[in-house]
């Protein structure tokens, strides 16, 4: 068993890494453009852009790229003014934002899940509400927010509270009122205290289905942040993008994209983890 | 970025300086008619006006209170800008250290996008802020947002606007072969607005009909252009020209050769910080009048493209800054032209700028059934405590006026806007 296991992992890493060369080679030819067309006149063509001058594409290869990322990785911490700092600062504005609206959301949403968990009566009462605001792409928030809050940094934290609250709400609702009827009996023969029951019976067995939902929730905040970033800018990774945008850097744009895929695979693999732990056999 | 402070010239000049710019200003406001004021200056003669005026215009205070700086309330302020060269006087008095020269520590923060600054500004995270010039008149008029008071204490910029076409309507220029193209401009409520669908009417296209003209943030323009989502925008610089520092398009003509003068940005406060904290303000507006007047002079614009270039603020290649400041810039098409008055920097507000505005907002039918076109105009100008204070002194307050304006070679009456708005064969309404 063990051999087969490391052979396929073996294998796939294989693959992986064939794709990611083909992937680069494909990028590399696409963006190694004409060499240069027409000759213009030298003073004018000092005014115009390397693009412009010389045909070349203005897509960026693999190995701007990557001289990008070590500039990067060089010197994250950088602050040159308000408007211009470092990429480890951005991702600690956005990571700060998310670690708190997150928190909130879930110090609103496991009490409230467990509420509705429990009592059938809140359940279809909360139902319709829940089911409405659910959908509702959590950036439609951003204007309502900034109006009636008045401060978009809080703003921002609202908007992934809102963002994050629904899956956790609802798994924790889901989990709860899932958990099996015999343990719950066992409880009551035992006249064991509500509190003492949700603690020691319900939590545990609806553990892995919350944390399920937290998984969600930190994907979805961490797919908003950026977004509402770039709409109200000031800091965070989302920022970056813009103001990389408004630059029409794409070379910084793309190190963006990775280093927010990076970040969010992290987050995701950090609760899986915890998911993992919480796992019980039946 | 170091950047060399300001060789401090003579103090008194300066003073001398604050003090005619506060006098005329006053002046200005109390007679918005040159003729008027003129006449009466030379009726009484200029030290009997400004000591009536004293009676009733705290002139001496405001003389002081912007001359000698007292202390003002807060010094820590925030004021938001948009990365576009009209924000120049607003961003490079951060860097060349006219903000700390009247002692305000200023927080420039780049924003991104008119409707974040607007928020951001009634929200009181900002102290004061870049706006397109019409934004004040709509926040005040409750277009777009509900009615707060607004004041537009100063122009930041007149010109430094082109229309850019796509590099494939190269042989276009005749703006009548111009039906049907996807044009953008950066906000509903921007001179860019009014100016694009001016110069479309005069010639002959229904700017609501003919062509489509949406509002597409600054970055995305040069995007779209590439992406052939647009055929053009009249958009505010550095856009236009890094269209063309990237090969994508070419400017057909600057915003200069429709209205020579035009205002375009402004530097805008709500009323509340402006009589709440009056030395601040007036601090404040010292290192604008001061930064305006040095960006107006020629021999400085290479010093400040260098100074707002850098990721803090404008985020884009020096050579583009440079090529939209000093004017001598690469058309796109091969040729290197020359206009020094591609932008220029001029703060005082005239009222006719504001009501030329609300004509264009009625003839598009943004602002709908009358208006008080001259109403509104001095109160977004401060002007009707000036009127207030003139009706109790018993003078007759003028109509308003200020300069001659003239669009496309049709001239302007500030006095009959109606007429005005009327006198165009294509409106709305």
């Amino acid at each position: 068993m063990i051999a087969v296991g490391s052979s396929l992992n073996l294998r796939a890493a294989l693959v992986s890494l064939v794709i990611f060369v083909l992937f680069i080679g494909a990028w590399q030819l696409g963006t190694s453009g004409k060499s240069a067309v027409a000759t213009v006149d030298p003073e004018y063509a000092k005014l115009l852009g390397q693009s412009a001058n010389t045909g070349k594409s203005a897509m960026p290869g693999p190995a701007d790229v990557a001289q990008t990322i070590w500039g990067h990785l060089k010197d994250p911490f950088y602050v040159r003014g308000t408007n211009d700092k470092g990429l480890g600062i951005q991702l600690g504005f956005s990571l700060g934002r998310v670690a708190l609206g997150y928190i909130l959301a879930l110090i609103v949403a496991l009490p409230l899940g467990f509420l509705i968990g429990m009592s059938p009566l809140m359940n279809k009462a909360l139902d319709p509400f829940i089911q409405i605001m659910k959908p509702v792409s959590p950036l439609a928030w951003m204007p309502l927010a900034l109006y009636t809050i008045k401060d978009s940094g809080i703003s921002a934290i609202f908007v992934i509270f809102i963002c994050s609250l629904w899956p956790m709400l609802i798994n924790t609702a889901f989990g709860v009122s899932s958990v099996r009827k015999e343990w719950l009996n066992v409880a009551a023969t035992l006249e064991v205290s509500p509190l003492r029951k949700a603690f020691t019976v319900i939590l545990p067995a609806a553990a892995p289905t919350i944390l399920t939902g937290m998984r969600i929730s930190i994907g979805i905040a961490w797919l908003v942040i950026v977004a509402a970033e770039m709409l109200v800018g000031g800091t965070g990774i989302g920022y970056f993008v813009w103001n990389e945008w408004n630059n029409l850097s794409i070379t910084n744009v793309i190190v963006a994209i990775l280093v927010i895929g990076l970040v969010g695979m992290i987050l995701d693999q950090a609760l899986a983890r915890v998911a993992r732990a919480v796992t019980y056999p039946e | 970025m170091a950047v060399e402070p300001l060789s401090s010239s003579a103090p008194n000049a300066e003073e001398d300086r604050f003090s005619r710019v506060v006098e005329s200003a006053v002046m200005r406001a109390l007679f918005p008619q040159d003729a008027t004021r003129r006449a009466f200056l030379n009726s009484v003669g200029v030290s009997t006006a400004a000591a009536a005026i004293a009676q009733f215009f705290p002139i001496m205070a405001a003389k002081e209170a912007f001359a000698q700086g007292a202390a003002p309330e807060k010094k820590d302020l925030k004021i938001g800008f948009i990365p576009i060269t009209c924000a120049t006087p607003i961003i490079m008095a951060a860097p060349m250290g006219f903000y700390s020269k009247q002692g305000l520590n200023v927080e420039v923060v780049k924003t991104a996008g008119w409707a974040v600054i607007r928020d951001k500004t009634i929200n009181k995270e900002y102290d004061a802020a870049h706006m397109l010039s019409p934004m004040p008149l709509a926040i005040s008029i409750g277009a777009g947002s509900n009615p707060i008071p607004y004041t537009m204490p100063a122009v930041e910029n007149i010109n430094g606007q082109a229309i850019t076409l796509s590099m494939k309507h190269k042989d276009k220029r005749d703006p009548k072969s111009w039906k049907g193209f996807k044009f953008a401009v950066p906000f509903d409520y921007s001179m860019h607005n009014y100016l694009l669908r001016y110069y479309l009417a005069e010639n002959g296209l229904d700017p609501d009909t003919d062509v489509q003209i949406r509002a597409v943030p600054p970055p995305e323009m040069v995007a779209n252009l590439r992406a052939d989502n647009l055929d053009g925008f009249l958009a505010p610089d550095p856009v236009n020209q890094r269209a063309v520092y990237d090969g994508v398009g070419f400017i057909h003509i600057l915003s200069k050769e429709i209205w020579d003068g035009h205002p375009c940005c402004a530097f805008a406060a709500s009323k509340e910080f402006v009589t709440q904290s009056p030395n601040t303000f007036s601090a404040l507006m010292r290192a604008i009048i001061e930064a305006t007047a040095f960006a107006s002079k020629d021999e400085n614009r290479k010093q400040i493209a260098e100074a707002i270039a850098p990721a803090n603020y404008l985020n884009q290649p020096v050579t583009v800054v440079e090529q939209v400041l000093t004017g001598t810039y690469a058309d796109g098409l091969g040729n290197i032209k020359k206009d020094a008055k591609r932008i220029d920097f001029d703060p005082f507000p005239y009222e006719s700028f504001a009501i030329w505005i609300l004509t264009q907002m009625k003839r598009w039918g943004q602002i709908k059934g009358d208006i008080d076109y001259a109403g509104v105009a001095k109160q977004v100008f401060l002007a009707t405590d000036a009127e207030k204070l003139m009706k109790q002194a018993g003078l007759t307050p003028p109509t308003p006026s200020g300069k001659t304006i003239v669009v496309m070679g049709k001239a302007f009456d500030p006095s009959k806007p109606a007429a005005y708005v009327d006198s165009f064969a294509i409106k709305r309404g």
